[in-house]
């Protein structure tokens, strides 16, 4: 369950796949996919063949070996198993890796952004929480977490079939029962009435933001928060503007996240390495090492190289965060 | 004493009540600070001591000015804040484009009005937003300004003479920074019903923030290396429910390390083994370690971020009464005395996590040397569950991700640094 609706649907070390759960499979850091556990069920990929039944019964996190295939590269392949079989590891799904693998209908926001918006807008289980648009459902995921198991996330996309799309998404994971998904144009009509001062917060991701600012006052209770998030910053500006007669704390923020790579430390030169090879790419060391045992002083001595990744995600877009002014009209 | 307000649907509440933890900003961020609505809590806003008396039973978000009795809430009418006070200068923007400082000259002699004079007005009791009106009038060279520059000249004055305080619900965001908070929650797939283990040097920060987001189901499992727990105070700030903060139990590292060793281990770990199954407790994909730089953020969140963020890394519990309201003890019979957060977990709730894993784990150790702490705490996990480790310096991060990757304990490991930057936005 990507996110649990009961005590009993979490995942611990007890649970076992069991057909028709959801696994993520984990091929490489780059290469995951979800896949539908069904008896009788194969999943072909560069490593290889691999059956569903190898993996009913298995606690989540097992590593499972495949037939044939890939010469395994990559896989490992060694130390017994099925010859010449590569592997994969299958993962419990959360919303996080949902955000890496559900397919992309529209841009979607990554994990930097989602966070910083789930956190501002302070939402906590019970929480009701209005958004347009629904694009891809990668926020809206990570929004159903946030507020389960008793919150509500209500998303409205102006697209039939995206907005379909996502609803099937949302049923497969689960999340059904935390998450509306209605059609509707949000800009020209704003929100819907029935939702009047029932949102503890808002987001929005539109192409003119602006024009639904003021439907969010009305959706929003008292000191409620809004976040708009916009790609370009003159966009940014007529948001700003129309937020100023009714919010106030009004801010507007980036984030960005750079990952780092290591590698041993031995350079040119070093007596650590059994291969100090010149500008090698970040090699896996086969040998397993048990953490705490310190069989190996020479790989406890050797240092660890760190450099930020050659390749990062830039820019998304700015996020706004803005409150709702109290006023004592607002009954 | 009145107890709290009825929760609301979703269990936020909207209004102060008398006992419970408020954030005042004062002067729009230029002072934050945290109190206690005891009935004889008092703020000093200036050179005057107002009471917080007034505060009880509004809603969140509401601005107060000084009056003469007092703390006042603020009308619509009245001075307006930063945000909107720009609306008046739009006139004068066709004019700015000629306006400079270049006959600016800094002696002391643009005000005309002595402080004598502003004195005399206070004792005839003119407000505030008079006072600043008449400085505004009385100074040569304010018409030369540019729009820009006659706000800030507007503000400061309004800060000195009209200071206002915003009431404001504590909330985690005010802590630690708020993108490396975040991330940590995100990356921790932290949720409702999740037991949560988390080692917090951070005095209760990751704690708190876990528990709220836990909404008073699940645990957070705080341990702490040594004998001696380590201080979760900040906890006490957040409001948090009975049920929320009897959910926060600490127990010691060695306690938790050495639970159930010698009772049969859960037969799914032999089946793994006989399976070739190696590594079960495999992490989650992207959601291994954030990393804040002390050294290249500290320089970049001095100038993006407003200052009183330094500030607030250590909050002040400013509660002037006789009691040492710092424990919850003696008079203040609100919910948090009742049910302190800390208490060690029960037996049967340790056997639970023995047998069912941590649904993920929290590192906020940012002095420690954590390589062999996450050694000792990746056992605890549950399988494919995910875990997050901070720390402000790069380096112990890196080893300690080697020696994961070699190990193959874990997978999707990813060590990332967050930048977050504000930006100014005319409107």
């Amino acid at each position: 369950m990507m996110v649990p609706l009961d005590p009993a649907d979490k995942l611990t070390s007890q649970r076992r796949i069991a057909e028709g759960d959801t696994v993520v499979v984990y091929e490489r850091h780059d290469s995951m996919r979800t896949v539908a556990v069904r008896a009788g069920g194969v999943l072909q990929n560069r490593f290889g063949v691999f059956r569903h039944d190898d993996w009913i019964g298995r606690p989540f996190g097992s590593k499972v070996f495949g037939t044939g295939g890939g010469g395994g590269r990559g896989g490992g392949g060694k130390g017994g198993g099925k010859a010449g079989g590569g592997f994969v590891h299958l993962l419990a799904p959360t919303p996080e890796l949902w955000t890496l693998v559900l397919s992309h209908r529209t841009q979607i926001l990554y994990i930097a952004d989602i966070s910083l918006v789930v956190a501002y807008l302070e939402l906590v289980p019970g929480c009701v929480v209005l958004e347009s648009g629904t694009g891809s459902g990668s926020l809206t995921t990570s929004l159903a977490r946030a507020v389960a198991p008793h919150g509500r996330v209500h998303t409205f996309d102006f697209h039939e079939q995206r907005a379909a799309s996502a609803r099937e998404d949302f049923e497969r994971n689960g999340l059904s029962s935390l998450i509306t998904v209605n059609v509707r144009d949000i800009q020209g009509e704003g929100f819907p009435d029935a939702h009047r001062a029932a949102a503890d917060a808002v987001f929005l991701d539109l192409p003119q933001p602006w024009l639904a600012i003021p439907s969010v006052g009305l959706m929003l209770k008292q000191d409620g928060i809004l976040c708009s998030f916009s790609p370009c910053i003159e966009q940014v500006q007529r948001a700003c503007e129309a937020m100023r007669s009714c919010f106030t704390d009004i801010r507007t923020f980036e984030i960005l996240l750079r990952t780092y790579e290591v590698r041993d430390g031995a350079l040119n030169g070093g007596a650590a390495n059994q291969e100090a090879t010149v500008g090698a790419l970040p090699q896996k060391r086969r040998k397993f090492t048990a953490p705490g045992e310190n069989a190996d002083t020479a790989q406890k001595n050797s240092s660890v190289m760190v450099r930020p990744c050659s390749t990062a995600r830039g820019h998304t877009g700015y996020l706004t965060f803005a409150r709702l002014c109290v006023s004592e009209s607002q009954n | 004493m009145d107890p709290p307000p009825p929760p609301t649907p979703t269990g936020i509440p909207r209004e102060a009540w008398e006992g419970c933890s408020v954030l005042l900003d004062i002067n729009d961020g230029d002072r934050l600070a945290f109190f206690r609505l005891t009935p004889a809590a008092t703020v000093k806003i200036g050179n005057r001591t107002c009471s917080l008396k007034p505060l009880v039973g509004r809603p969140f978000g509401t601005l107060f000015r000084v009056g003469p009795d007092g703390l006042v809430p603020c009308t619509t009418g009245d001075a307006p804040s930063r945000d909107d006070s720009m609306q008046d200068g739009a006139d004068g923007q066709v004019q700015d484009e000629t306006r400079d400082n270049r006959s600016l000259v800094d002696n002391n002699t643009a005000q005309n009005l002595s402080s004598d004079d502003i004195e005399t007005m206070k004792r005839d009791g003119a407000t505030g937003d008079e006072i600043v009106e008449a400085l505004i009038a009385n100074s040569s060279t304010f018409g030369k300004k540019t729009v820009f520059s006659q706000e800030k000249y507007k503000l400061k004055k309004q800060k000195k003479y009209a200071p206002k305080v915003l009431l404001r619900r504590p909330s985690t965001r005010r802590f630690m920074r708020v993108d490396t908070l975040s991330l940590l929650l995100s990356m921790a797939n932290i949720g409702a019903y999740s037991d949560v283990l988390v080692v917090d040097m951070v005095g209760g920060l990751i704690a708190g923030a876990v528990a709220e987001r836990l909404g008073g189901t699940g645990y957070v499992c705080s341990t702490y290396l040594g004998s001696a727990p380590s201080s979760i105070d900040i906890i006490r700030m957040y409001n948090l429910s009975s049920d929320t903060v009897s959910r926060i139990v600490q127990i010691p590292l060695s306690d938790l390390c050495s639970m159930g060793s010698s009772e049969n281990t859960p037969s799914v770990l032999n089946g793994a083994a006989e399976r070739e199954v190696v590594e079960p407790e495999d992490a989650q994909a992207s959601l291994a370690q954030a990393v804040d730089m002390a050294v290249s953020d500290e320089k970049a969140q001095l100038s993006t971020e407003q200052p009183t963020d330094m500030e607030v890394s250590e909050p002040s519990l400013e509660v002037q009464d006789g009691n040492s309201s710092l424990d919850c003890r003696g008079g203040d019979g609100s919910i948090a005395s009742k049910s302190k957060p800390g208490k060690r977990p029960s037996p049967e709730k340790m056997k639970y996590w023995k047998e069912h894993g941590f649904s993920s784990v929290i590192v906020a150790a940012p002095d420690h040397e954590i390589e062999s702490l996450v050694a000792d705490l990746l056992p605890l996990l549950s399988y494919s569950a995910p875990f997050a480790i901070y720390h402000q310096y790069l380096e112990p991060l890196a080893k300690c991700m080697h020696t994961l990757q070699v190990s193959k304990r874990a997978i999707g490991l990813q060590l990332s640094e967050p930048w977050l930057r504000e930006y100014q936005v005319s409107t």
